[in-house]
């Protein structure tokens, strides 16, 4: 009971994979292709890339509101010279009237070549990728997996660095509910010799059940400072602390302010270091630091597009 | 007066149907609650003397052989205990519970927020042990011991 994979000889590449719905089925060769296919994306004109789906249509599903992840998935889909349709809210849908998702996935796979679909519900990619007769994407499903965020996040560090092989990597702020540093612990843990440091308090630490995944091949430091570990690292990995996940206003009020990252910080940290955030940030890096070179905050959001293309590309040739 | 002899009651044992032996202390009970069988005459023995494992529950269902969906539930809860399949009053086939690779459609995911909950689609868990867990196929949630034995459907 895994995710479907292709036969290998159906198709050239090192991408085996016929949807793409958590980072947990990426082989790293799978991860390596995306990132390869993401280079390439890159260094290709627009004009060039616009037969990848030319003449296809790109269903792109949110059923859940998204800025950077939707307008960044249908710029991707709009170089590659393919056709978006979908909506952008549950409200204008049959969902609002009761419609199950698995009707209106049967419903869309009929008329397009490829789903892009985030979702409140957890699992719901999964389901999708299961009924659907075409490629499916996850762009995030509730708390689970939002698997396209971490290959931009891979592409960045090893763009930035030239690899991920040997990594120290410090995340940071909540650890317990953030789908992003959930899924990029899992990928990290398919490199060698990376250092993953969890920086977070005691009331958003990195659940457990991921630890005992990943710490036989990372190594894992679990801490709620993060002043100490800032000069061994490479990357520090910042992520919001998300007000929407705590049923009690006063734990947030304790714990908000607990990780704010200003231009002093920078003090003693090694020379390429470098800070990453997936978006939007509140108040947890200072914008100070965003003229610095250690800012690779907006590159990173940047690099959304030739990855989001690359995924679109490698499955606009699965036949499921 | 003269002390009345305890009245000693023997299990009578079935000619057809299914006993669940060497069941750990305290998983009878649980075992016929996940069952839920009806219309079945069914004899359960706590906490008897065993030789092998000290004390021991044993289960005879009279005149069922339980299907692949019921032996699943009983595993995920007697694992190591000993099936027997028994027909005109002999142990015809015998064999030790061992949790299954997958469950479907027998555990609830106990994630409120997994699609399982909001559709009516049937879970589906690949299972691993030991210790043993359960890992929902749709959200991913893992589940662990008595969360599984307290979600079986």
């Amino acid at each position: 009971m895994s995710a479907t994979r292709l036969v290998k000889s159906k198709t050239n590449s090192n991408f085996g994979l016929t949807d793409v719905v958590s980072i947990n089925d990426f082989s790293r060769k799978d991860i390596e292709a995306v990132l390869a296919k993401a280079g390439q994306m890159e260094k290709t004109n627009v004009s060039k890339k616009q037969k990848i789906l030319a003449g296809k249509t790109v269903a792109s599903l949110f059923f859940e509101p998204s800025t950077r992840t939707r307008l960044s998935f249908e710029t991707a889909i709009q170089n590659l010279g393919g056709k978006v349709i979908g909506f952008s809210e549950v409200g204008a849908t049959s969902a609002k009237k009761g419609e199950t998702l698995s009707d209106t996935i049967r419903m869309v796979s009929g008329y397009s070549d490829i789903i892009v679909m985030r979702h409140n519900i957890e699992g719901a990619a999964r389901r999708a990728a299961e009924i659907s007769k075409r490629p499916v994407i996850n762009a995030g499903d509730g708390a689970n997996q939002h698997p396209t965020q971490t290959l931009l996040d891979l592409y960045t560090i090893k763009k930035e660095f030239g690899k991920i092989d040997g990594i120290s990597i410090g995340i940071v702020g909540d650890l317990k509910y953030g789908r992003t540093v959930h899924s990029l612990a899992y990928a990290l843990a398919l490199y060698s010799k990376v250092r993953l440091f969890c920086i977070a308090p005691e009331s958003l630490k990195m659940p457990e059940q991921i630890i005992e995944d990943i710490e036989k091949k990372v190594q894992v430091r679990q801490t709620d400072r993060f002043e100490k570990f800032l000069p061994e690292l490479d990357v520090l990995y910042s992520t919001r602390i998300q007000q929407e996940r705590f049923p009690d206003p006063v734990e947030y009020e304790k714990v908000k302010n607990v990780y704010i990252l200003n231009k002093s910080n920078l003090k003693n940290t090694k020379k390429n270091f470098r800070i990453m955030h997936p978006l939007p940030r509140v108040n947890e890096i200072s914008t100070d630091i965003d003229d610095t070179p250690a800012a690779l905050y907006f590159e990173q959001a940047r690099n959304g597009i030739p990855v989001r293309e690359a995924i679109l590309a490698l499955l606009s040739k699965v036949r499921k | 007066m003269k002390e009345k002899n305890p009245k000693i009651i023997h299990i009578t044992p079935i000619k057809e149907g299914t006993a669940i032996d060497h069941l750990k202390p305290g998983t009878a009970l649980k075992i016929l609650e996940v069952l839920n069988l009806q219309d079945v005459a069914v004899t359960a023995a706590m906490n008897v003397e065993s030789r092998k494992m000290g004390r021991k529950d044993i289960i005879f269902i009279d005149g069922k052989k339980l299907n692949e969906r019921e032996l699943n539930k009983v595993a995920l809860i007697g694992k190591g205990g000993t099936l027997n399949e028994i027909r005109n009053g002999k142990i015809v086939a015998k064999k030790q519970l061992a949790y299954p690779d997958r469950a479907e459609g027998i555990i609830k995911c106990i994630n409120p927020k997994c699609i399982t909950n909001t559709e009516p689609l049937p879970t589906k868990f690949s299972i691993s042990g030991e210790p043993l867990s359960a890992n929902c196929f749709y959200c991913q949630t893992r589940m662990k011991g008595n969360e599984i034995a307290n979600s079986i459907i």
